[in-house]
């Protein structure tokens, strides 16, 4: 089955290409980010501030199962409907050097359309320290549940 | 040489990936790898090299020849580390796609 989400990431670059297919219209796509309700509901995310226009900028602020905030802010550089968003993206508090990203939504068909986001980070390590989150989360919740399971056993 | 070879560095190579897609099948020896490209073949050796470096190709002997098979161990641990971080962005995406049909929905 082709894979509707497909990351693109060459070695020792300092960026990766996020590409997604949706099965929706361009301008739904588009809403999607333009709205800061429905920004909440897909990104799991409180919507503090989005300022979509040039010079604007947006502030997120997630809340994870143990009660700690997260903020995420950035600065947008470009905001042309339907067609291209640039902006910076930063999570505060964390180590990961503020990143610059351009995304460009595509209409593929009158039901179809493209989204292509590519990430520019400030060196090819941090790059690979962001791919590799997902990784090591998932390494850390499953030695997590072992040592739950594990710990369960001896009770 | 002094490079560090690790498999990232293997596979963002395009002819590199076209020889493990090419001995994916079966078992080659090193001309008949560089048989199927135009590139010299000094080239598409120094490919192969590279490649066994960092163990996604592994040598057998055949007598007086010496055939290249793929590792396909090490082509999963790739596969495996950017697949967490696709699947997040894949949930992230099918989400958005369900709030969005949604809301056309209730339009």
């Amino acid at each position: 089955m082709e894979r509707k989400t497909k990351i693109h990431a060459e070695d020792n670059r300092q960026e990766l290409t996020i590409t997604r297919d949706f099965d929706l219209p361009l301008a739904l796509l588009f809403k999607a980010y333009e709205e800061p309700g429905i920004v909440e509901q897909w990104m799991g995310t409180r919507v503090l501030k989005l300022e979509n226009r040039k010079h604007g900028s947006y502030q997120f602020e997630t809340t994870d199962p143990m009660g700690n905030k997260h903020g995420f802010n950035g600065t947008i550089h470009e905001f042309i409907p339907n067609r291209r968003i640039t902006r910076t993206f930063e999570m505060e508090n964390t180590p990961f050097p503020v990143q610059l990203e351009f995304l460009e939504f595509e209409e593929l068909s009158a039901g179809n359309s493209r989204l292509v986001m590519k990430i520019v980070f400030k060196t090819p390590g941090d790059r690979d320290q962001l791919l590799k989150l997902p990784f090591a989360q998932g390494i850390n919740m499953a030695h997590n549940r072992l040592q739950k399971v594990m710990s369960e056993d001896r009770e | 040489m002094n490079l560090r070879r690790d498999v990232f560095q293997a596979i963002a190579d395009p002819t590199r990936r076209a020889i493990l897609l090419l001995v994916a099948s079966q078992s080659m020896t090193a001309g008949a790898i560089a048989a199927n490209f135009d590139t010299a073949r000094p080239t598409v050796s120094k490919h192969v090299q590279i490649l066994t470096e960092c163990q996604l190709l592994e040598q057998e002997q055949n007598g007086r020849e010496i055939y290249y098979h793929l590792n396909a161990n090490k082509l999963k641990e790739i596969a495996d580390f950017i697949e967490p971080f696709r699947k997040m962005w894949d949930d992230r995406f099918n989400t958005l796609e369900a709030v969005m049909k949604n809301y056309q929905a209730g339009k």
